[in-house]
């Protein structure tokens, strides 16, 4: 009997602040009236210290919760937006999900489909030991263009192995592979340059995208009927809907696209499509997600079971975690699209010792502290002698990442430099024990208060911009940033 | 058993520049203005000085590291001279060098000088600096004032003071501060202030604003110290001698573990208990005549008072909406104007701080003398409340 081979777990994030496209439009409508037209809804927008690492890591996090990370094979990282071009941005998100340092660690990325191209691969190669996929986009688009509302930001993970943990069996998958370029960007350039909207729609997915599909499901013997949940990720508003006519796919079997409280993710999109099938799917139901670019990839699973109750956030928490942001200048600022004048006190130097960073990366990356063997005091920073105690080589690695934690003190700080500010730090003490300064990022309009819930999220530090270098390191925010609204979804 | 330093060094002259903007010279002036003063007071030669002192804190924006700068500044040949730094305390590190020399009998006469150039950094408020290569891989960078803001929320939230409480009440810690550095000619800020603007000022780190936060500033300040019979027998009368120096400083426990509630220093109280023992002070509202303590952010000297016992633990605030540190108060608090009027060029305001209580104890003091003071505390921190350094220096008249 064959091995069944898929998907094991699956997570999602979005970064929490969601610009409103009125706010957009509204600053473009002195020379872009037309934008109005698409000034509706929210675009996922991170925050200066988030980028493809991070999401990577707080995508991967939400997938392995409540399971072993050091049994974890592979980890593949599809970008087309990862930070550095050479330095296995992969390796990196896979110290901070404390992955073994035997655990492979590649980047792909070259196209938007780059995410569901590794998935596609992880899928084939399966084996004893589960594999992770995770795809993350943080896309840039020129002030003033279509793609600025269009596009968003997020990360989607998924485990891939065999054997009873399966959720979602891996069917097969189906790819073309043909020079039609809706869109490209020459390395190094900030901005995507794409073509006109209906030759894409009506030339290329119309074309390229049922066919594929067509293909998928006649070798494995399924009617379009059988579709219980269909994604495409690549296309123009609607396209998803155009190819489901076409494959005679009822019209409530296309899962929603995310372009109203999201947008675009790239890369991640066709992974975070799945998450959105595997939160709603039941066992015996099939999912096909295709991802269009130069062609396209098209995969197909039967869901198998339910996944476990991990108290994962997958892509409806993510959604529902939401800021609501209004200031357009902010998202220039954090993208740097907009040189604002910080004043002396930006121009400090934050070179980094790679070997001192090497020296602590599991301190630093994996924000694993230590647990003194004589007092037990659970401690941040590891240090040679217990705080507490004062016994010498007694301290054992303890992992806070997952660690309930409160506001012990707080302060908002408007006069350190801070890319957004006001800079929020105080004491975080966790209830294991442990306390540290810590910046505190994704405060909602309700603040904080001692006693404020706090979760960890994984987030550049400081931007070495005179060598290009970013310190990573782990921030606290509210568990809930915005108490008082109603989740949307 | 140790027995102290009590009375064993007595303050032969001091010397204290003019603090602020002093745009018109650099740290090789304020430390001869300083110096000047202070060897005029002690009435000796400066070939006298046997061994010296330097504190500064911000080697980049001052004159460099090492003691060099001093030597030179001062042409203090042959002698040996020291550069300590310990942040904001870096000026009680200084005193504290020079007093154990004289205590020791290694020298008969040693000179603690300290000075700060802050105000050629082309910016308000401190620089930033590394944190050492490993800290700077995790904490973050926070402003001095987001260090102090925070024992704001620590004290709140156990004394269960309402944010406007706490609000007007650290504004009428700084109200008071400028009332008593309108009178003082060498202050950086001499002009007194309404409560209603200090507590309407731009906020700098919740919640401070502007007027919690004090001057930075250039300046010098130093002591000359001798055994106190040498005093004498260079004609000293009426001696201000050493009562007690203590230095506290952190070993992680406040900012690492669950045992401090962030609504004081515990430096300062570890400081105070040795203080208050090396000088047999066994009631300090009682016995101190006056106070200069570390009130870097109005939020520090408010809960100062309770860490040095002059006010029940959540009393504070109430004390001194009931002025009694002010000038005419029952423990006149930062009669000179404190580091939020007279300045703080950090390197300086430990010695600054024993400057003015030297002043106040010889009857010098001027238009801010005060009625016959017989002993006076001086708190000196650095660091920030959770990870820091307390210094306390406590002078009196000899025989008290």
């Amino acid at each position: 009997m064959q091995t069944t081979s898929g998907l094991k777990s699956f997570g999602a994030f979005i970064p929490r602040r969601r610009l409103q496209r009125a706010a957009i439009a509204a600053a473009h409508a002195w020379a872009f009236p037309g934008l109005k037209g698409q000034a509706k809804g929210e675009r996922a927008m991170c925050g200066w210290d988030e980028d493809v690492i991070t999401m990577a890591v707080e995508a991967g996090r939400d997938c392995l919760r409540g399971s072993d990370a050091s049994r974890i094979a592979g980890l593949t990282l599809a970008s087309t937006t990862a930070p550095y071009a050479d330095m296995n941005n992969a390796v990196f998100v896979g110290t901070a999900l404390r992955l073994s340092s035997s655990a492979g660690g590649a980047d792909v990325g070259g196209s938007t489909r780059a995410g569901l191209s590794a998935l596609i691969a992880a899928c084939r190669a399966a084996g004893e030991q589960d594999s992770l996929v995770i795809a993350a986009d943080k896309r840039s688009a020129r002030p003033g263009s279509v793609q600025e509302m269009q596009t968003g930001c997020g990360a989607g993970a998924v485990s891939v192995g065999q054997g009873a943990g399966v959720i979602a069996r891996f069917l097969d998958a189906e790819t073309v592979s043909v020079p039609f370029i809706d869109h490209f960007r020459k390395a190094g350039a900030d901005f995507d340059y794409g073509w006109e909207e209906r030759w894409i729609r009506d030339e290329g997915i119309a074309r390229i995208v049922p066919q594929a599909v067509s293909r998928l499901l006649k070798r494995l013997n399924l009617s379009g009927e059988r579709v219980a949940h269909f994604g495409l990720s690549g296309g123009p508003a609607k396209s998803d809907a155009a190819v489901a006519k076409a494959l005679k796919l009822a019209p409530e079997r296309v899962l929603p696209d995310l372009s109203v409280n999201v947008g675009d993710t790239g890369t991640a999109h066709p992974l975070l499509l799945l998450v959105s099938a595997l939160e709603r799917a039941q066992p015996g139901d099939i999912i096909v997600i295709a991802a269009f670019a130069q062609g396209c990839e098209v995969i197909a699973f039967e869901m198998q079971q339910a996944a476990s109750d991990t108290g994962r956030r997958g892509l409806a928490g993510s959604i529902a975690q939401r800021i609501e942001e209004t200031a357009y200048l902010k998202l220039l600022s954090y993208e740097g699209q907009l040189d604002l004048d910080w004043g002396m006190r930006a121009e400090t130097d934050h070179k980094t010792a790679l070997t001192q960073l090497y020296r602590s990366a599991d301190q630093i990356f994996g924000f694993v502290g230590g647990q003194c063997s004589a007092c037990q005091q659970v401690q941040f920073p590891r240090l040679p002698t217990c705080v507490n105690c004062g016994e010498s080589d007694t301290q054992k690695p303890y992992p806070l990442v997952d660690e309930p934690a409160r506001v012990a003190t707080y302060t908002a700080d408007w006069l350190q430099y801070s890319p957004s500010p006001p800079l929020y730090m105080g004491l975080v003490q966790f209830d294991c024990g442990a306390r540290l300064l810590m910046e505190m990022v994704d405060v909602g309009a309700a603040g904080i208060e001692v006693g404020t819930p706090l979760t960890m999220s994984f987030r550049k530090k400081e931007r070495d911009k005179l060598r290009g270098w970013d310190r990573y390191f782990w921030k606290a925010s509210p568990i809930n940033p915005n108490p008082s609204a109603s989740p949307s979804n | 058993m140790a027995s102290g330093i009590k009375d064993k060094v007595a303050i032969l002259g001091m010397g204290c520049s003019r603090f602020g903007e002093r745009w018109d010279c650099g740290t090789e002036q304020l430390l001869n203005e300083a110096f000047g003063e202070a060897l005029k007071d002690a009435g000796i030669e400066r070939k006298q000085i046997e061994a010296a002192w330097f504190g500064s804190a911000l080697d980049k924006a001052n004159v460099g590291n090492s003691a060099i700068p001093l030597s030179t500044a001062l042409r203090l040949e042959g002698i040996p001279v020291s550069r300590v730094e310990n942040m904001c305390a870096t000026g009680t590190e200084a005193l504290r060098g020079a007093v154990y020399a004289v205590a020791s009998g290694a020298v008969d006469i040693a000179l603690a000088i300290g000075a700060e150039k802050l105000k050629d950094t082309g910016y308000g408020g401190l620089p930033v600096n590394s944190k050492g290569t490993f800290n700077d891989l995790w904490m973050p960078y926070g402003s001095a004032p987001a260090g102090f803001a925070q024992l704001a929320a620590g004290y709140r939230a156990k004394y269960g003071v309402s944010k406007e409480d706490l609000k007007t009440a650290i504004g009428r810690v700084s109200w008071k501060s400028h009332q008593n550095g309108a009178k003082n000619p060498k202050a950086h800020l001499q002009k007194a202030v309404e409560m209603e603007t200090i507590l309407k000022a731009p906020i700098i780190a919740e919640p401070l604003g502007v007027f919690d936060c004090c001057g930075v500033s250039d300046g010098a300040a130093c002591a000359i110290l001798t055994t106190p019979a040498i005093a004498r027998s260079l004609g000293k009368k009426d001696l201000v001698t050493v009562k007690a120096l203590a230095l506290s400083v952190s070993s992680g426990r406040e900012q690492s573990t669950s045992q401090w509630d962030g609504s004081y220093v515990m430096n300062t109280r570890n400081a105070a208990k040795a203080a208050y023992k090396e000088a047999g002070i066994s009631d300090p509202q009682a016995q101190l005549s006056m106070l200069e303590v570390h009130d870097c952010f109005s939020i520090t000297e408010l809960v100062t008072m309770e860490d040095l016992g002059v006010s029940k633990d959540g009393e504070a605030w109430k004390d001194v909406m009931n002025g009694k540190f002010d000038a005419d108060g029952r423990i006149p608090c930062q009669i000179d104007g404190g580091l939020k009027c007279f300045g703080h060029p950090i390197g300086a305001s430990g010695l600054r701080m024993v400057y003015e209580h030297y002043l106040q104890l010889t009857g010098r003091a001027g238009p801010r003398q005060l009625g016959n003071p017989t002993l006076g505390l001086s708190h000196n921190l650095g660091g920030v409340p959770y990870n820091g350094v307390c210094g306390i220096s406590i002078v009196g008249l000899q025989g008290v």
